[in-house]
């Protein structure tokens, strides 16, 4: 069975036809050429798949494309203002908080889900608020370091 | 596989009930997806609850709140009511998983999976939570505890779906707790796991308790003899003894790599006692 699909996704209307078993982070990168979002495990472990998905933090692997309908995702790609970069992301690259990379677009979602809710988060708030995020290369230090930067530059 | 999402818990019920192959209702997914990931579930049909506008939503109720079967549980520590009086049943429930998990599981779900370790499950049957269920023949409620049959398998019969969740109104001088311990941080499933709700008079002796422990043995455990050790007592060091011991001896565990049946049947008690006190302190007690 397929399913007829029109969703927004970084605020444009999408329309798609995906396999009623399909994950949406198979409709993102397969159909839609959005592969920002990585497939680490594909069981809601790793972290690496997270998009936004009416303003709540998921991982797209837990996800069905034929959910979407109607429905608002943000994902990686539209974290950007055009050439301009999201202050998460310029942190993570000037505090050196990736390596290999394949974590790095679920993190930027995770923290930036996280930095909506509490603009101003302890180290403590930043650990939990990533603990669904895996990172098998840097540890998470940098990464932490990375969000505290950015969250004081967004409070100004 | 089909796909559905219909608009009432009705149509939700017709499409489950007259489906001859495999049928699986979809709430968070946060189970089913890894499942059919893995190859343990080949669904022919899947009902997607979450376009059933009635379940999605938290209401505060002449009895309660009702929480929809379809509400994730990330939502619940957005209502400032219902946090406030159920803190426990509200941090059990966001201790599932990670705050990806937290945006898509449903306590219904976590329920309906019946798993032995599933973190929501002591604290409502500690709370002395009912589900509403309908299905091809009506609709009927059941006590949480009355839920999962064993392992994987629940008492709902073909058709069935919760609908809700129903939790009481919480009493004055009362309050609740869960506690789980794994051997990490965040991010894992309990080896042992532990829910008090307990009511006090002015005094500070406890009238009512409900105690609720989680992965000790094929079903979540609601432990009467547990309450009975602290009700009409402070919660002094003797009686804390009692429901220490109370709670070990109702323990039927597993021995596995996550958790000898010596250190579940021990760690038990100790979750209990600290549960209690947390329980205790939130009633007003001192």
């Amino acid at each position: 069975m397929s399913v007829h699909v029109k969703t927004t996704i970084n605020g444009d209307q999408v329309e798609f036809v995906c396999g009623a078993d399909e994950p949406l982070l198979d409709v993102l990168r397969n159909r839609l050429g959005l592969t920002g979002a990585k497939e680490g495990c594909g069981t809601g472990d790793c972290g690496a798949c997270s998009v936004i998905l009416d303003g709540r933090l998921v991982c797209s692997c837990l996800v069905l494309g034929a959910e979407m309908d109607g429905r608002s995702v943000e994902t990686i790609e539209g974290m950007a203002d055009g050439a301009k970069l999201h202050p998460l992301q310029q942190q993570f690259i000037d505090n050196a908080a990736l390596q290999c990379g394949v974590c790095t677009p679920g993190f930027l979602m995770a923290a930036q889900a996280l930095l909506r809710k509490n603009p101003d988060p302890t180290e403590e708030d930043i650990r939990f608020g990533l603990a669904g995020n895996l990172c098998r290369c840097t540890g998470y230090d940098k990464i932490v370091r990375a969000v505290q930067a950015a969250a004081k530059e967004m409070r100004g | 596989m089909r796909y559905e999402a219909p608009a009432t818990a009705k149509e939700a019920v017709a499409l489950l009930a007259k489906e001859k192959g495999t049928a699986y209702v979809l709430a968070g997914g946060t189970d089913l997806l890894v499942k059919m990931k893995a190859g343990m579930v080949e669904p022919d049909l899947v009902v997607d609850i979450k376009r059933i506008k009635a379940m999605r939503e938290i209401k505060k109720t002449a009895t309660g709140f009702s929480i929809g079967g379809a509400v994730p549980c990330a939502a619940l520590t957005e209502n400032a009511a219902l946090v406030k009086a159920w803190p426990g049943v509200v941090e059990a429930a966001n201790l599932i998983g990670s705050k990806q998990v937290q945006g898509r599981c449903t306590m219904s779900g976590n329920l309906c999976n019946a798993s032995p370790a599933a973190d929501s499950v002591p604290a409502l049957v500690a709370a002395g939570a009912k589900v509403a269920i309908t299905g091809p023949k009506g609709s009927r409620k059941l006590a949480v505890e009355d839920v999962p049959a064993g392992v994987g398998r629940t008492n709902l019969k073909k058709g069935e779906i919760v609908t809700s969740i129903e939790l009481p109104k919480k009493l004055a001088k009362s309050g609740d707790a869960y506690l789980r311990f794994i051997p990490r941080t965040e991010m894992d499933i309990a080896v042992v796991s532990c829910a008090v709700n307990l009511t006090i008079d002015g005094k500070g002796v406890i009238t009512k308790a409900r105690v609720a422990l989680g992965a000790v043995a094929v079903t979540v455990l609601l432990v009467k003899d547990a309450a009975k050790a602290i009700i009409g007592t402070k919660l002094d060091d003797a009686a804390k003894a009692k429901l220490t011991a109370a709670c070990s001896a109702a323990c039927k565990p597993i021995d596995d790599k996550r958790g000898t049946i010596e250190f579940r049947t021990d760690v038990a008690g100790v979750l209990a006692r600290r549960a209690a006190e947390t329980a205790y302190a939130r009633a007003g007690g001192k």
